[in-house]
C-alpha cells in the first residue's frame, strides 16, 4: 500500500503541477509532494512493507540506501526550486514542474521494481522526464546538449534492452524458462548459459553505465550538466546516476549468484579506473565550473564502479559513497548554479573572488570541492578511504597506487578552477548586470546538504551502517 | 549423357552451337521493340539487328594508320570467346558438349579474355575517349566480376563437382532456393553491365563523354563492327541463358520442346530488360559502381547464406 | 514457417545493405517503414498459435514502424526544407561494404555458435546483429539528425528481432516497452528537430559544436 503510494504520488502530483496556472503556486506543489515522498519514505524504512504487484514491486536494501538519497535530496532541492522557479516564471516554471515530479516517479519506481523489464522502464521513464529539463533554458547550446544527451542516451536504452533480451536468453539455452523477476532469476543462475550471460552483462553495463556517465560513454554528461539549471544538475549528478548504479548493482547480483564474481569484478575495475583517468584528464584546464561538475561526476562514477568491482568492503565503501556523492554534488550544484546567476557566466575566465561577492555561496562550493576531493572531514573522504583500504587489503597495490594517483590529478585539476572562481577579486572592469544576491532560499538547502555530509564524514549512524551491511550482503549474495 | 546413338548426338550437338548462333540477334531486336512500345513508338522491326549485321558485312573496312594487329584481333576474339563459351555452357536443358572438370574457371577467363581485348583494340586507336571507354569498362569489370564469380561459388556449393554442366543444371535443394535467387539477382546486374544496358550504360547514346562500352567502339567499321555487334548479342543471350539456369532450367525432357521454351523464356527475359530500360533512368556515372558493388555484395551474401 | 521466416529475415538483411548505401533521404525513409512492416510480420509466424493479442502486437507494430513514424520523417523533411541528400562521413560503397562485412560475420559467427536455443538455421541472431550494427553504423557516419534517427530506428528494428527469439516466454510488457519508447523518442526528437531548425536554420549536427573542449 505504502509503495504503491510512494511511487503514484509523484505522478499524481504532476497533473496539478501541469494544470495549474499559478507560478508562484507551482513551485510549492513540488515541494509538498517531494515533503510527502521524504515523510512516506521514512515510514517505508521504518517499516518495510512486502512487496506487491507479484512480487515486481518490492524494496531490497540497495533500492532503501537509493530511495533515501533520492527523497531527501529531492526534499532539499525542490525546497531550493521554490526561491529559483520564482525567477522563470510562464512556460519555463510550468515545464520543469511536473517534469521534474516525473522525475522522482521514474527514481523512485527504479529503486522499487524488481523486474527486469520494470527497471528498464523505470530507467526509460526519468530518461525522457530529463530531456525537457535540459532543453530548459531554450538556447541554441541547451538544444544542443538536449539533442546529444537524447541521442547517447536513447543508443544506450536500447542496448540495455538488448542486454536484457541476452540476458533471458541465457536461461533459455538451457531449456529454463524463469519469470523476470530478479529473485527468480537468481534462483536460476546457475542453470544460465555462461557465454549469453557474460554478453549481456556487458550490455547492460554498457547501456546502464551510458545513463550513469561511466567513459567512454560520458560524453553527454559535461554538455547536459552545464547546461542545465543547477536544481536539475543536483538531480542528475546525484539521482540519476544513483538509479543506474543500482540498475547495475541488481544485474550483478545474478551474475554473481551465477558463479561470475571475477568476471563482473575485472569488467567493474577496468571502466572504473578507465573513467576516472578520462576525468582526470578533461579537469586539467576545464574553465567551465560547470562541466567541471560533470567530470567530476564522471570520476565519482569510475569510483562506485572501481568499489563494486573490487568487492567485500569495498562495496560497502562505494555504497557509502554513492550517498556522499549525491548530497556532495547536491551542494555543489546549488552553490554553483549561486554563483552562475550572480555572475551571468560560468567560466573562471569571468569569475573570480566569489567568496567576496556571494560569502555562502562561494564558501560552500570551496568546501564542496574539498569534500569531493575526499578531503576529511567530510563524508566522501571515509567512502574513498574505505574502497582504498580494502584494495590494499586484498594486496591489489596497483590498482590501490593508481587510485591514489588519479584522485590526486583529480584533486589539482579541479582546484585550478575553483580557486579561480572562489578566491581573489571580482573583475574590476566587469560590469555584472544580474542583481542576484544570496538569499534564504538559495543558501539554506546546500547548508543542510552540508550539515549532512559533515554528519556523515564524522559519524555514520548505526542504523545507516546496517543498511549499508545487508545491502552489500544482499549484492554479493551472502547470508 | 542423355544420348546413345551417334547421329543423335552429333544432331544434339549441331543443336547447342547452331541454335543459338541462329538466335541471338533476335533478342537486341526484342529490347528495342518493347522500348518502342513503351515509348508508343512501333520501332524497328524485330530483325532489324541481323539486317544491321549483314549490311556491315558488306561495307568496306576502313582502318586508321596508327593501329596495328590487336585493333583487328579485339573483334574476332570477342566473337571467339563468345563461341568458346557456347559450348562450354549448358543452353536451356540441353547439356555443353565440352566438358571437364574445372571448366567453370575457362568460362570466367574467356569472358575476361574477350574483354581484354576489346579493351586493348580500343586503346589501340590512340583516341582518348576510346582509351577513358576502356579504363571505365576495366575499372566497373573488378566490381562486377566479383558477383558473377561468387554466384558460381554458390553453385559449386550445392552441387558436386567443378563442371558447368553438374554445376548449373542442378536441381534445387533444400536451402538453396534463397542464395540461388539472390545470385540470380546479381547476375542480372551483370547482366546489364556486360552488355551496356540502362541503368549502368546507355546502348542508345551518342554522347561519348558518358558512354563506356559503345565508346569503346567507334573507330570500328564494317566487318569488324559486325564482328563486335555480334559478339555483343552472343553475349547477351548467354548471360540470360546462365540467369535462367539460376533461376531453375525447365526440364521437359524432350529436346524440341525444351528448346521453345528456353526461347520464350529467354523472351520473357529480354523484354524485361527492356522494360527497365524505359522505365530507369541512366545512373550517374559515379554512382554506377555502387550498384555493381551491391550485387558483388548480394551474391557475396548468397555466398555466405549458401555456407551456412 | 521456418522457410518464411528465413525469406522475410534474408529481406532484411539485404534492405540493411539498401540502407547503407542509399544516397536520397527519402528512399532511405520508405527502406525503413518496408523494413518494419517487414519485422511486423514475424510474430505471428514465430508462434504455435496466434493470439489476439499477438496480432494486435503485430498490427499495432505495423502501424507505428511502417506508417506513423516514416509519415512523421516524411513531414520532417517536408516542413524543415532540408536538402534532400544524406552526407556521409565515410563513403557509400564504404559502409555498404563494412555492412556486409558485419553480416557475413554475424552469419559466420552462428555457423560455429554453440549453445543455442532456437534451430540454427534460423536466422533470427545474424539478422539480429546485422541490423544493429547497420543502425549504429548510420548513426555514427551520417551528418543530418533525420539520418541518426533513421539510424536510430534501425538499430532498435535490430533489437526487435533478436526479441522475436523471447517471444513464448518474456511477457508483453518488454515488447511494449520498445513501441512506447520509439514513438515517444521520435515525438520528442521531432520537436527538438524544429527548434533545431529555427535556431539554426540548419539539420547539420556538424554545427552542433559549440560545446566542446
Amino acid at each position: 500500500m505504502l509503495l504503491a503510494a510512494i511511487i503514484l504520488l509523484p505522478f499524481l502530483a504532476a497533473l496539478p503541477a501541469a494544470a495549474v496556472h499559478s507560478d508562484r503556486l507551482r513551485p510549492w506543489i513540488v515541494f509538498a509532494a517531494s515533503a510527502t515522498h521524504l515523510f512516506l519514505t521514512a515510514a517505508i524504512l521504518i517499516d518495510p512493507p512486502p512487496a506487491i504487484c507479484g512480487g515486481w514491486i518490492g524494496l531490497d536494501p540497495p533500492g532503501e540506501l537509493v530511495l533515501l538519497l533520492t527523497s531527501i535530496l529531492f526534499f532539499i532541492c525542490t525546497l531550493y526550486g521554490t526561491g529559483y522557479l520564482r525567477q522563470w516564471p510562464g512556460r519555463f516554471n510550468r515545464v520543469l514542474a511536473p517534469c521534474l515530479l516525473g522525475f522522482l516517479g521514474g527514481a523512485t519506481l527504479m529503486t522499487c521494481s524488481q523486474q527486469l523489464g520494470l527497471i528498464w522502464i523505470a530507467m526509460e521513464t526519468t530518461a525522457l522526464c530529463t530531456a525537457p529539463m535540459i532543453y530548459f533554458r531554450r538556447t541554441p547550446e541547451s538544444i544542443e546538449a538536449t539533442w546529444k544527451y537524447l541521442l547517447i542516451c536513447s543508443v544506450g536504452i536500447a542496448i540495455a534492452l538488448l542486454g536484457s533480451f541476452f540476458l533471458v536468453y541465457a536461461f533459455l539455452v538451457h531449456h529454463h524458462t524463469p519469470g523476470l523477476l530478479f529473485s527468480q532469476l537468481l534462483a536460476h543462475a546457475r542453470d544460465a548459459d555462461p557465454v549469453w550471460l557474460k554478453m549481456a552483462f556487458v550490455l547492460l553495463l554498457i547501456g546502464y553505465g551510458t545513463k550513469m556517465g561511466l567513459a567512454p560513454m560520458h560524453t553527454w554528461k559535461p554538455d547536459a550538466y552545464g547546461e542545465v539549471p543547477g536544481i536539475v544538475g543536483a538531480l542528475l549528478a546525484g539521482v540519476l546516476t544513483s538509479c543506474a548504479f543500482l540498475a547495475i548493482l541488481r544485474i550483478m547480483r545474478v551474475c554473481v549468484a551465477a558463479g561470475m564474481r571475477a568476471y563482473t569484478g575485472h569488467l567493474l575495475i577496468a571502466i572504473g579506473i578507465f573513467s576516472m583517468a578520462v576525468a582526470a584528464v578533461f579537469l586539467m584546464g576545464q574553465k567551465d565550473f560547470k562541466r567541471m561538475l560533470a567530470y567530476s561526476s564522471v570520476e565519482q562514477m569510475g569510483i562506485l564502479a572501481l568499489g563494486a568491482g573490487i568487492g567485500g568492503p569495498a562495496l560497502y565503501g562505494a555504497l557509502l559513497q554513492m550517498i556522499n556523492n549525491g548530497l556532495t554534488k547536491g551542494m555543489l550544484f546549488l552553490s554553483a548554479g549561486n554563483i552562475h546567476r550572480a555572475y551571468g557566466s560560468k567560466s573562471s575566465d569571468d569569475v573570480h573572488g566569489a567568496v567576496r561577492r556571494e560569502p555562502v555561496s562561494g564558501t560552500l562550493f570551496m568546501i564542496g570541492f574539498l569534500a569531493i576531493t575526499g578531503s576529511p572531514p567530510f563524508g566522501p573522504f571515509v567512502g574513498i578511504f574505505t574502497i582504498l583500504k580494502a584494495a590494499f587489503v586484498d594486496h591489489l597495490f596497483l590498482l590501490g597506487a593508481a587510485f591514489v594517483g588519479l584522485l590526486l590529478l583529480v584533486f589539482l585539476g579541479m582546484g585550478r578552477t575553483v580557486l579561480a572562481v572562489t578566491m581573489g577579486r571580482p573583475l574590476p572592469g566587469r560590469l555584472y548586470h544580474t542583481q542576484f544576491r544570496d538569499s534564504f532560499l538559495s543558501v539554506a538547502p546546500p547548508l543542510m546538504l552540508l550539515a549532512l555530509i559533515l554528519l556523515l564524514g564524522l559519524h555514520v549512524p548505526a542504523p545507516l551502517v546496517k543498511l549499508l551491511h545487508q545491502a552489500q550482503r544482499y549484492i554479493e549474495v551472502s547470508p | 549423357m542423355l544420348h546413345t546413338t551417334t547421329p543423335q548426338l552429333i544432331l544434339s550437338i549441331a543443336t547447342h552451337f547452331l541454335v543459338p548462333l541462329a538466335i541471338a540477334p533476335l533478342f537486341p531486336g526484342i529490347i528495342n521493340k518493347v522500348k518502342a512500345a513503351m515509348a508508343g513508338r512501333r520501332g524497328p522491326p524485330l530483325r532489324q539487328p541481323y539486317l544491321d549485321i549483314f549490311k556491315l558485312l558488306r561495307k568496306t573496312l576502313v582502318i586508321s594508320n596508327t593501329t596495328t594487329w590487336i585493333f583487328f584481333a579485339g573483334p574476332l576474339v570477342a566473337v571467339g570467346a563468345m563461341l568458346a563459351v557456347e559450348l562450354l555452357i549448358p543452353i536451356g536443358s540441353s547439356p555443353a558438349p565440352i566438358h571437364f572438370a574445372g571448366d567453370v574457371i575457362l568460362f570466367v577467363y574467356l569472358f575476361a579474355a574477350a574483354r581484354f581485348f576489346t579493351t586493348s583494340a580500343a586503346l589501340d586507336t590512340g583516341s582518348s575517349f576510346e582509351g577513358m571507354g576502356a579504363a571505365r569498362e576495366v575499372s566497373f569489370a573488378v566490381v562486377s566480376e566479383a558477383a558473377l564469380i561468387f554466384s558460381l561459388l554458390i553453385m559449386i556449393r550445392f552441387s558436386s563437382g567443378l563442371s558447368l554442366n553438374t554445376l548449373l543444371l542442378a536441381p534445387f535443394k533444400q536451402g538453396s532456393v534463397g542464395p540461388r535467387l539472390m545470385a540470380a539477382v546479381g547476375l542480372f546486374v551483370f547482366l546489364l553491365a556486360e552488355t551496356s544496358r540502362v541503368p549502368v550504360d546507355d546502348p542508345d547514346t551518342h554522347l561519348e563523354l558518358t558512354m563506356i562500352h559503345e565508346v569503346m567502339v567507334l573507330d570500328h567499321s564494317g566487318p569488324l563492327l559486325a564482328a563486335v555487334q555480334y559478339a555483343s548479342s552472343l553475349r547477351l543471350l548467354i548471360l540470360i541463358n546462365l540467369v535462367l539456369l539460376f533461376i531453375g532450367p525447365p526440364h521437359t525432357g524432350i529436346p524440341i520442346l525444351s528448346w521453345v521454351l528456353f526461347i520464350l523464356e529467354a523472351s520473357a527475359t529480354a523484354v524485361l530488360v527492356g522494360i527497365i530500360e524505359s522505365v530507369m533512368a541512366r545512373l550517374p556515372l559515379r554512382h554506377v559502381p555502387t550498384l555493381l558493388a551491391a550485387a558483388a555484395v548480394l551474391s557475396g551474401l548468397g555466398f555466405i547464406l549458401a555456407l551456412r | 514457417m521456418a522457410w518464411l521466416v528465413n525469406a522475410i529475415l534474408t529481406m532484411v538483411l539485404l534492405l540493411n545493405l539498401f540502407l547503407l548505401s542509399v544516397s536520397r533521404m527519402k528512399s532511405l525513409i520508405s527502406g525503413v517503414a518496408l523494413q518494419g512492416i517487414m519485422l511486423s510480420i514475424l510474430p505471428l509466424l514465430l508462434v504455435k498459435e496466434v493470439d489476439p493479442l499477438i496480432l494486435i502486437t503485430a498490427l499495432v507494430t505495423a502501424g507505428i514502424k511502417g506508417w506513423t513514424i516514416p509519415r512523421m520523417l516524411d513531414k520532417a523533411l517536408r516542413d524543415v526544407r532540408i536538402k534532400h541528400e544524406v552526407e556521409p562521413l565515410i563513403g557509400f560503397i564504404p559502409s555498404m561494404l563494412i555492412g556486409a562485412a558485419g553480416t557475413a560475420a554475424a552469419l559466420m559467427m552462428t555457423i560455429h555458435a554453440s549453445g543455442l536455443h532456437h534451430p540454427k538455421s534460423l536466422l533470427v541472431i545474424p539478422a539480429s546483429m546485422s541490423t544493429i550494427l547497420t543502425g549504429l553504423l548510420l548513426l555514427t557516419t551520417r551528418f543530418k539528425a533525420l539520418t541518426q534517427i533513421i539510424g536510430y530506428l534501425i538499430l532498435e528494428n535490430g533489437i526487435y528481432i533478436f526479441g522475436m527469439l523471447l517471444l513464448a516466454v518474456v511477457p508483453f510488457l518488454v515488447e511494449l516497452g520498445i513501441l512506447l519508447d520509439l514513438f515517444v523518442g521520435i515525438f520528442v526528437v521531432c520537436i527538438i528537430l524544429n527548434h533545431i531548425h529555427s535556431a539554426f536554420a540548419s539539420l547539420d549536427t556538424r554545427r552542433l559544436t559549440s560545446l566542446k573542449e
